[in-house]
């Protein structure tokens, strides 16, 4: 059994002595520190969680309190699994997943690339870079509408200037297939810093004594890059994909602002379908199934993704 | 400096500086964007092409603290303007009414973030520290635990949190805004903090308990100081977060507790959105979080990634 050098001296005086050195047990101390935390998050996590799994069971409306809520089984399940809007949604969450984390990993690993060149001033820059992250996504996306005003713009003036287009021949938000690389862009924009920031704790982390067994073996600069650095890299990498791929799944604050889920329902997130199905429609019982599979979904992906990150990891 | 081959070159350094720039370049123009239509009239705000030089007006601040009202030509010459800003609304031929609610919203905004901070520091640190030091039943799971709960999407959990705030009367209330906040901020709080703890040596406090100190003692005199640093920089993501936070907000409040994210984007003047006005309180709300960012970058930066590369 292993025991701390205190409990070992404690142990070899007498026991009054004893509590005298120690206080209270250890054991009643640690029971102290922990139950608030774990209590606090029982009452604002796991309760509502078992309340939500509860209600999912039922034709609840929450706006219909005369009505008798009635025990309905798995239908509520079964109807959202075979909702085509449904499906739309998920598949305009996974197309704002995909190329925003695509994007992200692509430009923030060359950032931290470049950065790690330590040139001049560079944690100056760095910071800049990172602001956007640091700010209220609701309150930026809602000036980013503004940004993306036809004609008025700074976005379209800054792409007409570039282009030549027209700037008030096309709306971000209001076009159809503008719209979901409206939010991708934005996201992009804020989220960017965070992928670098984690690349960077990743290059750093390799020591340089590895590039320079390279060197002495003679292994050109693209080889070192790719048989060193990119491995390397790659734990830390996966992690970022991991944080930014939980957060993006439950995105909701940017683009609700941004877009609203419009035009139609193109960039219609689930977290903005959930919120319209249970504050807007009041489908308390619907859409707490719809929140268990989303929850579900979320947590089984990343179990498999750490699983996979350990086998990295481990490499 | 010795010569070292791993040492980028001047060149290559040059040219990764010169990148950078340019992407920090980007980045920051809408933010500038942001600041620069707050001192912006209506006009210029939406002239074509965008303006970058106009004449700076306060139009936009003294819009987003005020409501006005339209009055007659005749109102407004018997009762000239007596300040400044009365002098701006009366070009419009308005009066002021009254203030907005935006002083409110801010006032919130502060009370919940730090009111949610320290509660969430406090407990985080009590947690943190019996997870780093003491053999706690199911240590593992109860972390892992801790963890999944950030997993959940804010609106998942919004439902049945709405239910149980209307049933403890907690719902648009301070009190109900700050636990929430701080369960949620818990969770990173714990983690950080412990990774803080777990760096300081664990002879500090043994000395000091065969010196005679009970456990309560060394945690306060010994381990507190040490994790000094460490607590500040978790109580400052927790802030950000709670700062920021817009979905249980939009939720969960309205009259009463609503901070300021949710207000803002709602702030409306003639045919729309007032966008100066609009740009005015994004400025004052984003930019004590954006100094805070510069001059703290050192403890913030090593934050994010520690946080991320702990777990």
């Amino acid at each position: 059994m292993q025991r701390t050098s205190i409990e070992r001296v404690a142990a070899a005086t007498p026991a009054p002595v004893a509590r005298r050195l120690t206080g209270l047990s250890d054991r009643v101390i640690a029971w102290i520190f922990v139950a608030p935390t774990i209590f606090l998050l029982l009452a604002v996590n796991i309760f509502p969680l078992i309340w939500t799994i509860r209600l999912s069971f039922t034709n609840m409306r929450v706006n219909r309190p005369n009505e008798p809520v009635e025990f309905v089984g798995l239908r509520n399940y079964q109807r959202i699994l075979t909702d085509p809007d449904i499906w739309q949604t998920m598949q305009a969450t996974a197309h704002f997943l995909f190329w925003t984390l695509a994007l992200q990993i692509v430009i923030g690993f060359a950032l931290a690339w470049l950065i790690n060149r330590k040139f001049r001033g560079n944690d100056l820059w760095t910071t800049i870079i990172v602001l956007p992250m640091m700010l209220s996504p609701a309150v930026v996306g809602n000036f980013w509408t503004f940004l993306y005003q036809p004609q008025i713009g700074l976005f379209n003036y800054a792409v007409g200037f570039l282009t030549g287009a027209d700037p008030s021949s096309f709306s971000m938000i209001a076009d159809v297939r503008l719209a979901p690389w409206a939010i991708i862009i934005v996201d992009t924009w804020m989220w960017t810093p965070f992928v670098m920031l984690i690349c960077l704790a990743g290059l750093r982390s390799i020591p340089a004594s590895i590039y320079e067994a390279a060197e002495c073996d003679r292994a050109s600069k693209w080889r070192q890059f790719w048989t060193i650095t990119i491995p390397m890299v790659l734990p830390f990498l996966m992690l970022a994909v991991l944080f930014r791929g939980i957060e993006n799944f439950k995105m909701f604050d940017l683009v609700v602002q941004l877009t609203g889920g419009g035009p139609g329902n193109t960039t219609e997130l689930t977290s903005i379908n959930l919120k319209r199905e249970a504050f807007e429609k009041w489908r308390t019982g619907y859409s707490s199934a719809y929140a268990i599979i989303l929850f579900v979904t979320v947590f089984g992906l990343a179990s498999i993704y750490v699983k996979a990150l350990n086998k990295v990891k481990s490499r | 400096m010795s010569y070292s081959i791993t040492e980028p070159s001047r060149a290559q350094k040059w040219m990764a500086g010169i990148l950078v720039v340019a992407y920090a370049v980007i980045t920051l123009l809408p933010l500038i964007w942001i600041i620069a239509t707050g001192f912006k009239s209506p006009s210029d705000s939406i002239a074509y092409p965008p303006k970058l030089f106009f004449t700076p007006t306060l139009e936009g601040y003294v819009n987003l603290f005020t409501t006005r009202t339209r009055q007659t030509a005749e109102f407004l010459a018997a009762n000239p303007p007596q300040t400044w800003y009365q002098e701006i609304v009366a070009k419009y031929g308005m009066v002021i009414a009254g203030p907005s609610r935006f002083g409110e919203r801010f006032l919130n905004s502060v009370i919940i973030g730090f009111g949610s901070t320290f509660l969430s520091v406090f407990l985080g640190t009590l947690a943190a520290y019996a997870f780093s030091r003491f053999k706690v039943p199911l240590k593992d799971d109860l972390l892992f635990f801790i963890l999944s709960t950030r997993m959940m999407p804010p609106i998942a959990v919004a439902i049945p949190i709405f239910l149980m705030f209307r049933q403890l009367g907690l719902s648009d209330t301070h009190l109900g805004m700050i636990l929430l906040y701080t369960a949620v901020n818990l969770s990173l709080a714990v983690w950080l903090l412990k990774g803080f703890i777990d760096e300081i040596p664990r002879e500090y406090e043994e000395a000091a308990l065969i010196d005679g100190y009970t456990r309560f003692q060394a945690f306060r005199k010994v381990v507190l100081p040490q994790a000094a640093t460490g607590i500040a920089s978790t109580a400052i993501f927790c802030l950000i977060f709670a700062w920021n936070e817009y979905a249980f907000a939009v939720l969960l409040t309205s009259g009463n507790a609503q901070t300021a994210p949710p207000f803002i984007p709602t702030i409306i003047g003639v045919g729309g959105q007032d966008w100066p006005a609009v740009a005015a309180g994004a400025t004052l709300f984003l930019l004590p979080v954006m100094v805070f960012t510069i001059l703290l970058r050192k403890h913030l930066l090593r934050g994010i990634t520690f946080g991320a590369v702990r777990k």
